[in-house]
């Protein structure tokens, strides 16, 4: 049982406040006695950097509400009403729109950082876990947002995605009715999402950040060497390599800031809709129930599991399976990776190769998916996808470096993909048949660099030690 | 408090309560969930809207499509030429369900080699059976990105399905069947009434 009343070492007004509530322990647990480790590099910025652009979101998004109008007679006049009467309506509404693809590119940034470093190892597998939650809520807000300003895009992305719903036997038809509430998106639909993108989900997304913050300071932070700082400590219980994170990571975050929020606002001034990718051009245009734009794709951030979808051909319902299982590997993640090592730095040269390749083949789907479907593209979205998924696969071989294992999964992998061909492969259909025919080189040259690489080359398969203290 | 018993658990009378109490108050949340998720059915306005739609189709050229909205989705008619009548069955080998045999997307008047009533005047509702774009019409023949063997069809920009004129699909396309055709049938000669078998089905 604590003391009462609470004993407090503040004086005056704090001291009124903490014996009411624990704000001194709190700042002490979370800022300036949270120890981070010390060799923090780049990567590590993407962090705080998330957390600026939920804030820009939330205040940008706050003051767009007080002039938007969620109704598909008024929705498209009202954005542009924002865009050229409202006093610096352009800038607030160009905050918000940079601000969604801004926030993906530091996600992005800030996932790989921890596939990296291995940071969802050693009882961080929660932290991940939520940070993929946030992720995949973040996709949610993403996707309805973009409804609201109710033009081309808005109408026929919306359509697909609720169609998703549509696919899943027995009950899709029934459930996608439910989501619209209307048999076509109407009224009822943009006026749902309209609440969910304002209220419900922000209020979702801002209660995970600050369980995956809560989560992450329970267990330390993860390092770019990998290594457990608190397995150190000196006579005072403070780890060897740590720092307190205020003063130093908040000062040292601030330049980061600077940097990012220059070329932030670099783009609002100069090229909001940047190119077609930040703001389709086609909504520009109101939206029409009767005529899909000839050229259709999702924002970029959405583009590789567009492509993954749209690889799929097996039925509707596969190629929904396939979108939702590619995000749903990612959770996955921690527990397929059971390599003891945390960080690339001492992992073998074939895990290196592989978390670049996975991160090429994603920046390729995303590439994919804004392009028109090709005979080429769309076979190129097959193998690209394969690589997406055998990625998982390998990184559970890569768990140790056993070069027999290497061999076992190498010819397992590389049978499955050939059976596969063979029961694609349809000699009448000869566009197909011949982009079948050489493109299979991806997914095997993938599989022959990630594990048939270790197993002949011994100096691709060494890890190094990992050393005791952080470098740097 | 003085007595002794108070301070020993009856662990089983705890657990039944515990249990009891839990299922009160799912009962409770379930029963006050079920209003607010019924309120995403569609209303009675949204139900409202599905009434049958006149077209005259005297004036369709030959190889000319129009649209129509009924119950909030695009209806395609097309006056097919006699060539595109006549090319159609050279695409049954690349289709998927050259004979329409998928009952559900075609009332039994249209199950026939043009798929509509009349061999030239195809009533089809214009949504991908994929996931529901609209998909463009091509009417031209052997166009460069559609291939040599492309005889005029329908072409979904959103994830590359194809359909030929009959809105049959074509193999190897995301979109598992063919196009819907509509319930409609003739009032005369020049009037389509959409949304109506018109008791000849």
């Amino acid at each position: 049982m604590a003391a009462y009343p609470r004993k407090t070492e503040a004086t005056g007004l704090l001291g009124w406040v903490d014996e009411r509530f624990p704000v001194v322990q709190t700042w002490k647990d979370h800022m300036s006695e949270y120890y981070a480790p010390k060799n923090f590099n780049v990567w590590y910025y993407f962090g705080v950097l998330a957390m600026l652009v939920l804030v820009i979101q939330i205040v940008s998004g706050i003051f767009l509400t007080m002039h938007y109008k969620p109704d598909t007679g008024m929705a498209f006049a009202s954005v542009e009403y924002i865009m050229r009467d409202v006093p610096g309506g352009w800038f607030i509404r160009y905050m918000h729109s940079t601000g969604a693809s801004a926030f993906f590119i530091v996600v992005y940034f800030h996932m790989f950082r921890g596939i990296m470093y291995g940071s969802y190892k050693g009882k961080r597998e929660l932290v991940w876990l939520i940070g993929m939650v946030i992720y995949l809520a973040l996709m949610a807000e993403a996707f309805m947002g973009y409804l609201l300003p109710w033009g081309q895009m808005s109408f026929w992305g919306a359509q697909v995605i609720i169609n998703l719903f549509n696919t899943i036997p027995f009950i899709g038809e029934g459930l996608s009715l439910f989501i619209r509430g209307d048999f076509v998106i109407s009224d009822p639909t943009l006026n749902r999402l309209f609440a969910f993108h304002v209220a419900a989900v922000p209020m979702i997304l801002v209660a995970l950040v600050f369980v995956h913050i809560v989560a992450l300071h329970t267990v330390g932070s993860n390092n770019p060497d990998g290594v457990e700082i608190k397995a150190l400590k000196n006579e005072k219980g403070i780890p060897l390599d740590g720092i307190p994170f205020h003063p130093y990571y908040t000062v040292h975050d601030i330049p980061a800031i600077v940097v990012f929020l220059m070329a932030f606002f670099a783009v609002i001034f100069f090229a909001p809709e940047m190119g077609g990718y930040f703001l389709e051009f086609a909504n520009f245009e109101p939206a029409n129930p009767l005529k899909t734009p000839v050229h259709i794709a999702p924002v970029w951030y959405f583009t590789p599991f567009y492509t993954v979808l749209r690889a799929v051909t097996l039925s509707p319902f596969m190629g929904t399976l396939a979108m939702f299982g590619a995000i749903i590997m990612l959770f996955l993640l921690p527990w397929l990776d059971r390599n003891p090592v945390k960080s690339w730095r001492y992992r073998n040269t074939a895990h290196m190769l592989n978390l670049a390749i996975f991160a090429a083949v994603f920046i390729i789907l995303g590439y994919l998916g804004v392009k028109a479907v090709t005979p080429e593209y769309k076979e190129m979205g097959v193998r690209m996808t394969e690589i997406y998924f055998l990625f998982f696969a390998v990184i559970l071989a890569h768990s140790s470096t056993n070069r027999g294992r290497y061999l076992v999964w190498f010819v397992v992998l590389a049978g499955s993909l050939i059976a596969i061909d063979f029961w694609r492969y349809n000699p009448d259909d000869l566009v197909s048949a011949a982009q079948i025919k050489w493109q299979w080189v991806w997914p095997i040259g993938y599989l022959a660099v990630t594990l048939l690489l270790p197993f002949f080359v011994k100096g691709c398969n060494a890890e190094k030690a990992v050393p005791e203290r952080v470098t740097s | 408090m003085s007595d002794s018993d108070s301070n020993t658990v009856d662990v089983k009378r705890r657990r039944l309560l515990i249990a009891g109490t839990s299922v009160v108050g799912a009962a409770g949340t379930a029963a006050f969930a079920a209003p607010l998720l019924i309120s995403w059915m569609p209303s009675a306005r949204a139900k409202a809207a599905g009434a049958p739609v006149e077209v005259n189709i005297s004036k369709i050229e030959p190889g000319q499509l129009v649209r129509v909205i009924w119950r909030g989705k695009p209806i395609w008619l097309i006056n097919r030429s006699d060539q595109m009548v006549k090319d159609l069955p050279s695409n049954d080998s690349r289709l998927t369900d050259p004979a329409s045999g998928v009952e559900t997307q075609q009332p039994a008047y249209a199950k026939n080699p043009t798929r509509s009533r009349k061999p030239e005047m195809s009533v089809l509702i214009g949504i991908c059976t994929h996931l529901g774009c609209s998909p463009t019409y091509r009417p031209e023949i052997a166009p460069a990105d559609l291939g040599a063997d492309w005889k005029g069809g329908f072409y979904c920009p959103c994830h590359g399905s194809r359909f030929d004129l009959a809105g049959r699909v074509f193999k190897n396309v995301p979109a598992p069947t063919n196009l819907v055709v509509p319930p409609h049938f003739y009032k005369s000669d020049d009037l389509i009434l959409i949304g109506e078998d018109g008791g000849a089905a």
